[in-house]
Formats: structure tokens, C-alpha cells, sequence
């Protein structure tokens, strides 16, 4: 059994304390780090504004599959900070790590310290949730102000969206091993946009076909969605654990490939 | 009357306060092999991009083909190949591609490229990775694709830019003995390099840089016998023992040099030098015996050594 | 014969993208499928409970996808043209060969420019197609928007340019995605009609080419009428472009003529 073990997580793909360099390293570089925690911050928001405000009123009340009724903004707000965490975290987690990888060669120069190749990976996801915590507590804030959550439970949310964005930063670092050329960023986006786009951000399931619903119930996306919806509506129920169950899952296989494809790559 | 193809007479170049070209003078004459030699930062690549006509001087007067390159940089670009020290091969592109698109910014028919990019990869002998993509070229390989990519529309000049630094001793000498074969085939050939055996082996005619300015001119040889002596000795000590021996040092050589590894004295004659040492009670742990270089040029010049 | 050395720079472009077009293929096709379903029909089938008489008669569908299409050429011009400089100047290098041979700045961008445009015409031709199968506009009046839409793509091509060669780090490339891009996308009267906003924002909303190019793709396929007048509207988009145009070959010059 632990013969096993110690074949599926060879000594690189187990991380150490040493990953917490790496974040170091990270924060060390990011000189413009305000610009990207301002655009990180505003981008669910201009989102909000514009779906909110300019098509909310078009929209009038939405009924959830809970039965609540309830405004188009304060409908969306969660299903949008679910997006955006998937975005920030796929954003963050290609480009940069691509370009460390293939151009910078920073990793190579990592490697030839005591660090393994599991702390570049839990350095690399842990700066991607530092951010994405940054971000979601912000918005979070916001849709207190603006009235738009009044569950005691919405803080979750917050919570929830750490979830997804560790989900996503697992899953987009993991496509990025198979990555060549910038041009498979495309297909990256070709992932990226139906999800977001039918996981439920922006109206109820219901508005689909009865048999079109189960097929976006594949979403990783749909189940971050409804997490943070619970949380900010203050509605739970037992299927809350499937959809976290979902993320955690999703992430934890990224993680396994990450760490594979790269000592692959890295240690050739 | 022998055709200068590239005058430069008090050239300078300034990037904001810092002066990386100081007021040089040079002439390149049709057919030889020019040298810019000197250590990183010297100011050599900066006088190769003036004169590929892709940097403005800042001041002093630049002729290249005859031609002004801030009125004529397209023309002269035209007549010219460049082997820049960077490696800015496409990597998106295969080799053969690699050569194709760059003939066609010469405005090459197809027709003639493909001839042209044949013989040039059978030339620098990559003909096998013709369809292969660049990246997985080794270091080597990647050079002399650049090279044949600086060759494709057959220049009268060709600019190479430290064409050998970052190369493993092997690769270093497919390249020359390629460099070597144009200039036999009478192409002109300006090369940046800090590596003196590289300027030795490739050059009929060099300038020495330092800091920006030109600090000697001409042959290696006549280079070697202007600025040193015939023959070095490199000695080494053990710690205490060199401050005894450099006065008795001093009375056999034409000059010393004390590094901090080792000294040199140098000599007309070696052999007898190492005798009289002998004679005087210096016995060093080590006794190196060659012949003076571009290396004893430069620092007999600079005081300072060439790789630091 | 001698060819403009711009076109040279298009050829080379062209040589790169036969290598990479399935992936532009299925992106060009699917987004606007995408949208149109998502947004067009999944949320019109909400919008459309309501009687809305500021998105016109015919539906949300018919409202969202002309400006859509104008919105979209936006996008992938900006990607075009922002990257390539980029890389061409620090990753691929390729500006630092090309610079080298008798091609100058100017040429280079001239291409690019040409390249991108071809892409536009390309990219909007697919999303009138798209329009025509979901029903959302005749194809003779999609067909009509395309070189609205080109025009719009065109008038963010030339800054971005601009942009991405003024750019120092990659991190401010991907900061000024989401901060200025997504909001440029989201308030370009392509979703909503802007009067929607808050009084201050219209004005700010009407300085973005993207604004000018959804009222004219609106216009052309919808018959809605036209804010200003058709000439300023072009008036507007075309002098954008030229200034980025000037701003891009400008900084381009400084970067790599050094």
C-alpha cells in the first residue's frame, strides 16, 4: 500500500513549506500588483453594473429553483462572482505560468534549488487564491452596500469563490503543461466562454428544455454557481455538498496532473 | 584603389546620459574580414546596428555601401545580412519557413528562395531539419540557421554580432569553418566578438573597443608585435612566496603583469627567461610557456582582461 | 515586380496562420453561436415576458445581435493586434528580424493593419452568416453590416497597436484586458440600449468607437434609426483609427529603431 503510494506521489509531486517561497517570489515580481488586484476587483463589478443595472430592468423579478423571487441583480450578483473567479483564476494561471515555463524558463532556475515540483505547484495555486480572496471580499462588500445580499451566510460566499478559483487555477495550470504555442490558448477560450455562458450566471436552468438541463449540470462552473447562490440567498440544502464536492474533485485531479505533467517536463 | 565599404569617422551613439559609442573612426574595405574586438558593454553592438542602418547615430559621420543610413536604410538593408547576437529566429515557423518569409521581405521570387534556401541549408548543413520546427534546434544548429537566414539574399556585407558566444567549443568551430568558407567565396565580413581566438582565427583586420572608443587598430599580428612581445610566461605562486619573487621577475622580463591568479612576464624569449628564474632562486608551483595573443593586447591596453 | 513591402509582412502572417486557423476557425464560428444562444435566446426567453418598447418590436434576439456583431469584430480585432506586438517586439522577436531587412516600421504596422483587416472581413462574414441561420436579420442586410463592423474592429486595432507597443510588462497587458476591454464590451450599447445608464456615464459611453459601430450594425440590420448622423458615425470610427494609426507607428519607431 505504501509502495503504492510512494509510486503514485514520487517525492517531487509532494509539496513542502518551501511552496510559501515561491509565493514570495511572486509577490516580489508583481510590482504592478495594484493594477491587477484594481482589475481583478472591477471586472465582476462593471459586469453587475451592466447586467444589473442596464438589464435588469428588461429582465424584471427571476424565480430560482428554490422557489424565491427575487430581483435580476441580486439574481446574477453570485452566479458573476463565480465567473469571475473562474476568469481571474484561468487568466492568471495560463499566460504567466506559459510563459515561465517556455520563455522566462523561471521554473528551471527553481528546480535548481531544494524547492520540488509540488511547491511551484501549491506556490503558483496559493498566489492565484490570494487574489481571488482579495477580489471576492470586495465584491462581497459591495453587494452589502447596495442591498443586494442580506443573508448573515453571505461571507460563505466568499469562501465558496476561493473554491472556484482553486478549481479553475488547478485546471487551467494543468491544461497549460499540454500547452505548446499561444495559439491553444484558443482552445482555452473555447472551454472558457459556454461555460460561462450556460453554467446559470445569468438565468435559471429552467429557462432551457427539461433535456438540455442535465447537460449543464456538467459545468464546473453550474456548481460554483449555485454554491455561492446558497450562500448569499441564505438557502441550503443537502445538494450544496454535491457541488462542492464537484470543485473539490475537479481540482485535486488538476493538481495530480500538474504535478505529473510537470516533473515530466521539468525533470526530463 | 581599394573600395571602403563602411566609413564611420567620430561616430557616436548616446542612450540618454550614457555614451555607448564615443567618437569612432573605421573603414571597412570590400573583401576583408573586420573585427570589432572588446568585452561585453564595449560598445560593439551598438556600432553593428548603426551600421545595419536599424539605429540612429547620435552623432559623427556613418557610410555604409556608400550610402547614408538614416536616408537610405531600406536600400542598404536590402544589400546586407545581419546575424544578430539574440536569437530571433521565428519560432512559430519551421527552418525552411524561416528562410522562406525572410527572402520575401527582400522581395524574392519564391523560385529563387527555394534554390537559394537549398543550397544554404546543405551550406550550414541542416538540410535534414529543413521541416523541423526551431525550438527544438540545438544552440549550434540555431546560429547557423541564423547565418544561412542572414545569407538568403546573397549580401555583399554580412554583420555577425558575437556569432559563437553561448556555444559549446565544437559548435564554436562548425561555425567558423563556416565563416572561414565566405570569406574564401569573398564575402565581406564585419564580426563583434569578445573572444580573441575568435578574432584571431576570423579576422584579416580589427579594431580593439573599450568603453566606447577604439583603443587600437590593425592586423592581429602586426596587432600582437605592435603591443606585446613575442612570447608570455604565466607563472603561479604559492601566496607568500610571488612578493619575493616579483623584483627578481621584473630583471629577466620586457614587462609583468601581476593577476591576481597568476603573473605574467613578458618576453622575446621564454625558454631563456625560465632559466634565469631558475638561476635567481624563483621557483613557482606552475610554468606556463606560450605565445602572446590578442588577450595581451587588450590588457596591455585596458589594463583589464577581455572575459571578466 | 515590386512588390509593397507591407505585404510582405501580410504574407508572413498569412504563412503563420495556416498553421494555427483550426483553432481560429472554431472560435470564429462558435462565439457568435454561443452568444446568441446564451444571451439571445436563453435570456431574451426572460426579457421577452415583458413587453420592452426601448429594445424595439422584433425581440431581445433581434435587438442583441447586430451589436453583437459589431462588439464582437471589437474583440478579435483587439486581440490581433495587441498580442502580435507584443510578442513581436519581447517573445517571438520577429520585429527585431523584420527591422532588420529592407522592411521598416511603418511597414510592418501597414501589414499588421491589412492583416487584421482581412480577419475582420473574415470573422464578420461568419457572424452575418450566424445572424441569417438564427433568424435575427436578412443575409443581404448582414452582409450590408460587415464592413460597419470591420471599420468598428479597425478603430481598436490601431490603438492597441499603439498600446502594446508602449507596454513594458506583461502584467499591464492583462490588467488592461479586464479593465478596460470587458467594460468597453459590456456598455457598448450592444446589451442594452445606453440610455439605460446613469446620466453621467452616457456621454463617457459614446466616446468608445465600439458605441458607434453597434448603432450602425443596429441600424444597417434593424432599420433602428441612426443616433447621429451616419457621417459623423464613420467620421468618428475612422478618425480613431487614423489616430491610433499615427500613435502606433510613433511609439513602434521608438521601441525598435533604438
Amino acid at each position: 500500500m505504501s509502495l503504492l503510494l510512494a509510486r503514485l506521489f514520487p517525492p517531487q509531486s509532494r509539496p513542502t513549506r518551501r511552496a510559501g517561497r515561491l509565493l514570495q517570489r511572486n509577490l516580489l515580481v508583481y510590482k504592478h500588483i495594484w493594477m491587477v488586484i484594481i482589475a481583478g476587483f472591477c471586472e465582476p463589478v462593471f459586469y453587475l453594473f451592466a447586467v444589473g443595472v442596464g438589464l435588469g430592468s428588461f429582465v424584471g423579478d427571476v424565480t430560482t429553483a428554490g422557489g424565491q423571487t427575487l430581483s435580476y441583480a441580486a439574481f446574477v450578483a453570485p452566479g458573476l462572482l463565480a465567473a469571475s473567479a473562474m476568469n481571474g483564476a484561468i487568466v492568471e494561471s495560463t499566460f504567466p505560468i506559459f510563459f515561465k515555463l517556455h520563455y522566462n524558463r523561471t521554473y528551471d532556475a527553481v528546480l535548481a534549488t531544494p524547492m520540488r515540483v509540488a511547491d511551484i505547484t501549491v506556490g503558483e495555486i496559493l498566489w492565484a487564491q490570494l487574489r481571488a480572496g482579495i477580489y471576492a471580499c470586495g465584491f462581497l462588500a459591495l453587494m452589502y452596500v447596495t442591498g443586494l445580499t442580506t443573508s448573515p451566510w453571505a461571507p460563505g460566499a466568499a469562501l465558496g469563490a476561493l473554491l472556484v478559483g482553486f478549481t479553475f487555477s488547478a485546471a487551467g495550470f494543468a491544461a497549460v503543461t499540454f500547452m505548446r504555442t499561444w495559439h491553444d490558448f484558443d482552445m482555452i477560450q473555447l472551454v472558457i466562454l459556454p461555460l460561462f455562458l450556460f453554467s446559470g450566471t445569468f438565468y435559471p436552468l429552467s429557462v432551457y428544455p427539461p433535456f438540455l438541463q442535465p447537460i449543464m449540470q456538467i459545468s464546473p462552473l453550474y456548481h460554483g454557481t449555485e454554491l455561492l447562490r446558497a450562500f448569499t440567498l441564505g438557502q441550503f440544502d443537502w445538494t450544496l455538498a454535491g457541488h462542492a464536492g464537484v470543485l473539490v474533485l475537479m481540482g485535486t485531479v488538476g493538481l495530480f496532473i500538474i504535478s505529473r505533467r510537470l516533473v515530466g517536463t521539468l525533470l526530463k | 584603389m581599394v573600395e571602403s565599404l563602411v566609413v564611420g569617422r567620430g561616430l557616436s551613439k548616446k542612450f540618454g546620459d550614457f555614451t555607448a559609442v564615443d567618437s569612432i573612426d573605421f573603414q571597412i574595405q570590400a573583401g576583408e574580414a573586420f573585427g570589432f574586438l572588446g568585452p561585453n558593454g564595449a560598445g560593439k553592438s551598438s556600432t553593428m546596428r548603426m551600421i545595419g542602418a536599424t539605429s540612429p547615430p547620435t552623432s559623427g559621420h556613418l557610410r555604409v555601401l556608400g550610402m547614408d543610413p538614416m536616408v537610405d536604410g531600406i536600400k542598404i538593408r536590402g544589400r546586407l545580412g545581419v546575424v544578430p547576437q539574440e536569437d530571433n529566429l521565428d519560432r512559430e515557423l519551421s527552418v525552411y519557413e524561416n528562410l522562406l518569409t525572410y527572402g520575401r521581405y527582400f522581395n524574392m521570387a519564391r523560385a529563387e528562395i527555394d534554390r537559394r534556401a537549398a543550397e544554404l541549408l546543405e551550406f550550414v548543413q541542416l538540410s535534414e531539419r529543413r521541416d523541423s520546427r526551431v525550438d527544438p534546434l540545438s544552440g549550434g544548429m540555431k546560429r547557423r540557421l541564423i547565418i544561412a537566414r542572414g545569407l538568403i539574399n546573397q549580401p555583399e556585407l554580412l554583420i555577425l554580432d558575437e556569432p559563437t558566444t553561448g556555444l559549446d567549443p565544437q559548435a564554436r568551430h562548425v561555425v567558423w569553418d563556416r565563416l572561414y568558407q565566405l570569406k574564401q567565396e569573398g564575402v565581406t565580413l564585419v564580426i563583434t566578438t569578445h573572444y580573441m581566438d575568435e578574432a584571431e582565427q576570423l579576422c584579416d583586420r580589427l579594431v580593439v573597443m573599450d568603453k566606447g572608443r577604439i583603443v587600437a587598430e590593425g592586423s592581429p599580428r602586426s596587432l600582437i608585435e605592435r603591443y606585446s612581445t613575442r612570447d608570455v610566461l604565466e607563472l603561479r605562486f604559492e601566496a607568500d612566496a610571488r612578493d619575493q619573487a616579483l623584483p627578481v621577475i621584473e630583471t629577466v622580463a620586457q614587462r609583468t603583469e601581476n593577476l591576481p591568479d597568476k603573473v605574467m612576464v613578458y618576453t622575446d624569449n621564454a625558454d631563456e627567461a625560465v632559466i634565469r628564474l631558475s638561476n635567481n632562486g624563483v621557483h613557482p608551483i606552475s610554468t606556463l610557456i606560450r605565445r602572446s595573443t590578442l588577450e595581451d593586447v587588450f590588457l596591455r591596453l585596458t589594463g583589464r582582461q577581455l572575459i571578466e | 515586380m515590386n512588390t509593397p513591402r507591407s505585404l510582405m509582412v501580410v504574407e508572413a502572417e498569412y504563412r503563420i496562420y495556416r498553421r494555427t486557423w483550426r483553432g481560429t476557425v472554431l472560435t470564429t464560428w462558435l462565439r457568435p453561436i454561443l452568444f446568441l444562444v446564451a444571451m439571445g435566446m436563453g435570456l431574451g426567453a426572460l426579457i421577452d415576458r415583458n413587453v420592452n418598447q426601448a429594445l424595439g418590436e422584433a425581440g431581445y434576439l433581434a435587438f442583441l445581435a447586430p451589436g453583437l456583431m459589431a462588439a464582437s469584430a471589437m474583440q478579435t480585432a483587439i486581440t490581433e493586434a495587441s498580442w502580435p506586438v507584443r510578442t513581436g517586439i519581447k517573445w517571438r522577436k520577429n520585429y527585431w528580424a523584420q527591422i532588420s531587412t529592407p522592411l521598416t516600421t511603418n511597414d510592418l504596422l501597414t501589414g499588421l493593419m491589412i492583416w487584421i483587416t482581412i480577419r475582420l472581413l473574415f470573422v464578420s462574414t461568419a457572424f452575418a452568416v450566424v445572424i441569417w441561420v438564427f433568424g435575427a436579420g436578412s443575409f443581404g442586410k448582414a452582409l450590408m453590416a460587415v464592413p460597419a463592423a470591420t471599420l468598428t474592429g479597425m478603430a481598436f486595432a490601431s490603438p492597441l497597436a499603439a498600446f502594446a507597443a508602449w507596454v513594458k510588462e506583461d502584467s499591464t497587458m492583462i490588467a488592461m484586458f479586464r479593465f478596460s476591454i470587458i467594460p468597453l464590451f459590456l456598455f457598448s450599447g450592444a446589451f442594452f440600449p445606453i440610455e439605460q445608464l446613469p446620466d453621467f456615464l452616457e456621454p463617457i459611453v459614446v466616446l468608445s468607437p465600439a458605441w458607434h459601430g453597434v448603432d450602425l450594425c443596429r441600424w444597417i440590420i434593424l432599420g433602428t434609426p441612426l443616433t447621429l448622423s451616419i457621417w459623423t458615425e464613420l467620421g468618428y470610427l475612422a478618425a480613431t483609427m487614423a489616430a491610433g494609426w499615427w500613435a502606433a507607428a510613433r511609439q513602434l519607431r521608438k521601441r525598435l529603431i533604438v
